[in-house]
């Protein structure tokens, strides 16, 4: 374990040195190592930057504002003024320790899933420092996001709950379609009213997912002048349907780009409008640019290559259908993938609904349409189920704040809002979008041979009524739900294998950003 | 380095009594100011005073710390007062029985400040402190204090 602590005061002549003696006794005592920067008045002797590199966690006793507080991105912070640390010093410590630690439930298992993954051991356990700071800063971006997936997610569920699943098509936002928009419209007494106002909240919510996300890694990177590439970057992820994979992808794009610009030596005449000016229009015009053309043109060629793809199976055999539909909703959960599969769902809806009505009696589960609707649906449940159980499993594996989400992860789920598993997939990729794909396809795969049907395109568990062979539709979800908890589970473990291998990759992470 | 001593017998005052802290600081700054540490009695107390309503110096353990960086400083120097009926300087847990008042000089010399940051750091030892407390002369109290924070 080791800490880094700051400590400043108004004249620098005392507090900031008895506060950093006070830290350094109480780490002593706690048995963990520190490195205090007193910013006073006898000059500032920086923090080796190893030592930063493989910090855990930070305090800042402070009056003043910390010096090069980038420096300390990411890592989980207790902040604090001056005094509390010459008279609570120990209480700082224990407090940053727990933080830490609480980062480690997942960030251990994470450096150690890049031990897993590296091409080899010896590779990653030579710079422990990478993986482990290229997780603090996705964890940063998720634990900012997880906030609007709860409250969107449920808002959205309570949504479909009040207006139906066609609630969207009550009250409108755009006015498009002849639909009476929302707030042009105001009916207190019409429960389907209150239902879409649920819903665009927590759609408006939900259009900050990945701007959320894209802002706050990048922000861990590069400090404040990051906030904007990151933000940018990730609305742009949004409109190029690049989804929370893309999102992670411009959070990167946009921190590292703001970071090299700070480092350029600029005339001391503009040098002060580096950080609110130059740093965010260049950064952000670089994020932009690679955000089109990097990233946006090669997913605009997969989504097309994989609609043909699909397209090319017919509806023939199920069973694959539902299979390959299955694992597309589990890879990205949203992202480019996810939409490829769930488009060609909807798109044969009509068709669909149309040949139902055609023949009356005719049982649904013999029209293809109908059975891959189902499919898709049933797979994009059971991501966020399936998580949420293995946050049950094993707590021990998962942060306070991830359990905590895990609650909201059963509705969004039971809900069809494959949202509700982005936060765990985008702290921890590399373990969960496995566990996803593989539940979502043996479900898509299910429900292709059970044959259970379905005649909307939304509203998960809402719509039973809807769909045919419902009991045979629950298994499905309820199998996929528990392959995916079990695979969860199982991968948690494998990182966690790693760790106790390759003692060098301290961990760590960060939930508690939100605290500080 | 600092080629005087931080504090000399002179800056001591054992059993120090005083009515509030303003009193005992200026009984301390007195004994600056006949040492010759301090130009401007009055010009310096009111530096203490201006950085002690920014934020009391009272600290846990009985201490009191009034302080503060001023162009009538000459040398980086603390004078000690004893006060065993204790003086308020508003700390959470009680009046001070140990008062530093630390002088530092104004300007950009930080190596010849690193002397009193090493004081700072020792404060919060309490073997250090009760060394003070226990001893029995002037002298003892600049020796301790002179021979703890000297560079290492």
């Amino acid at each position: 374990m080791k800490i880094v602590a700051v400590t400043s005061c108004i004249s620098g002549i005392a507090h900031t040195y008895m506060a950093a003696e006070a830290l350094e006794e109480a780490a002593k005592k706690a048995g963990v190592e520190i490195r205090v920067e007193t910013q006073g008045s006898a000059g500032t002797t920086p923090i080796e930057a190893d030592f930063l590199a493989d910090a855990d966690a930070a305090v800042f006793a402070h009056e003043l504002q910390v010096k090069d507080r980038e420096r300390f991105a990411g890592l989980p912070t207790v902040d604090v003024p001056v005094s509390d640390a010459i008279s609570g010093a120990d209480a700082l410590v224990a407090k940053a320790i727990a933080e830490a630690t609480e980062q480690q439930k997942s960030g251990a298992k994470r450096s150690g899933a890049a031990a897993a993954s590296a091409p080899s051991a010896e590779a990653s356990a030579t710079k422990p420092s990478a993986g482990k700071s290229i997780m603090n800063k996705l964890m940063t971006g998720v634990s900012y996001m997880i906030p609007f997936v709860a409250a969107g997610g449920i808002l959205i569920a309570i949504g479909f709950l009040l207006g139906g699943y066609l609630v969207m098509n009550h009250y409108s936002i755009d006015g498009l379609n002849d639909i009476p928009t929302l707030w042009a419209n105001f009916n207190f007494g019409d429960i389907t009213w209150w239902g879409a106002l649920a819903f665009w909240t927590g759609k408006a919510a939900f259009a900050f997912l990945v701007p959320v996300l894209a802002g706050y890694i990048a922000y861990a990177i590069a400090d404040r002048p990051g906030l904007a590439p990151g933000f940018v970057g990730g609305s742009i992820a949004v409109t190029i349907g690049a989804g929370f994979l893309g999102g992670i992808a411009a959070g990167f794009i946009g921190g590292y780009a703001a970071y090299w610009i700070a480092r350029i030596k600029l005339p001391r005449a503009i040098d002060a409008l580096k950080p609110v000016v130059i740093i965010p229009l260049i950064a952000s015009i670089v994020t932009g640019f690679l955000m089109f053309t990097v990233v946006g043109a090669p997913v605009s060629l997969l989504m097309t290559a994989l609609n043909d793809w699909l397209s090319s199976f017919g509806s023939g055999n199920l069973l694959i259908l539902g299979l390959v539909l299955g694992a597309m909703m589990g890879l990205d959960l949203g992202g480019p993938v996810n939409k490829v599969a769930y488009l060609f769902a909807t798109t044969g809806l009509d068709a669909g609904i149309t040949a139902l009505q055609a023949q009356s009696g005719q049982d649904p589960s013999s029209i293809p349409q109908l059975v891959i609707m189902a499919a898709v649906m049933a797979a994009g449940m059971t991501p966020p189920l399936g998580i949420a159980l293995a946050t049950v499993l094993q707590k021990n594996k998962f942060s306070k704040a991830e359990r905590d989400n895990g609650k909201a992860a059963w509705l969004l789920g039971a809900s069809f809002i494959s949202e509700g598993a982005i936060p765990f997939a985008a702290a921890d990729p590399l373990r969960i979008l496995p566990a996803t794909i593989i539940g979502s396809a043996v479900t898509g795969g299910l429900v292709g041979i059970f044959g259970a049907s379905l005649t909307a395109p939304h509203g998960g568990i809402w719509v039973i009524g809807l769909i045919g062979h419902p009991w045979l539709f629950l298994l499905a979800v309820i199998i996929g739900t528990l392959v995916t908890g079990a695979v969860v589970v199982a991968a948690k473990n494998i990182g966690a294998a790693a760790k106790s291998n390759s003692a060098a990759t301290t961990p760590s992470s960060a939930d508690e950003l939100l605290a500080s | 380095m600092t080629t005087t001593p931080l504090v000399l017998p002179e800056l001591v005052i054992r059993g120090l009594s005083a009515t509030d802290k303003v009193d005992a600081t200026h009984q301390l700054a007195e004994r600056l100011y006949a040492a010759g540490r301090v130009t401007d009695l009055d010009g310096f107390l009111a530096d203490v005073a201006a950085r002690e309503t920014q934020m009391s110096t009272g600290l846990p353990g009985g201490i009191g710390i009034p302080h503060c960086r001023s162009a009538f400083v000459t040398e980086p120097s603390v004078a000690v007062g004893l006060a065993p009926a204790g003086v308020d300087f508003g700390a959470p847990d009680g009046p001070a029985t140990l008062i530093f008042l630390i002088a530092a000089p104004d300007g950009e010399d930080q190596a010849h400040l690193a002397i009193l940051a090493s004081l700072a750091r020792k404060l919060i030892h309490t073997e250090f402190r009760e060394s003070l407390i226990s001893a029995d002369s002037d002298s003892l109290v600049s020796t301790i204090i002179n021979t703890e924070v000297a560079p290492k």
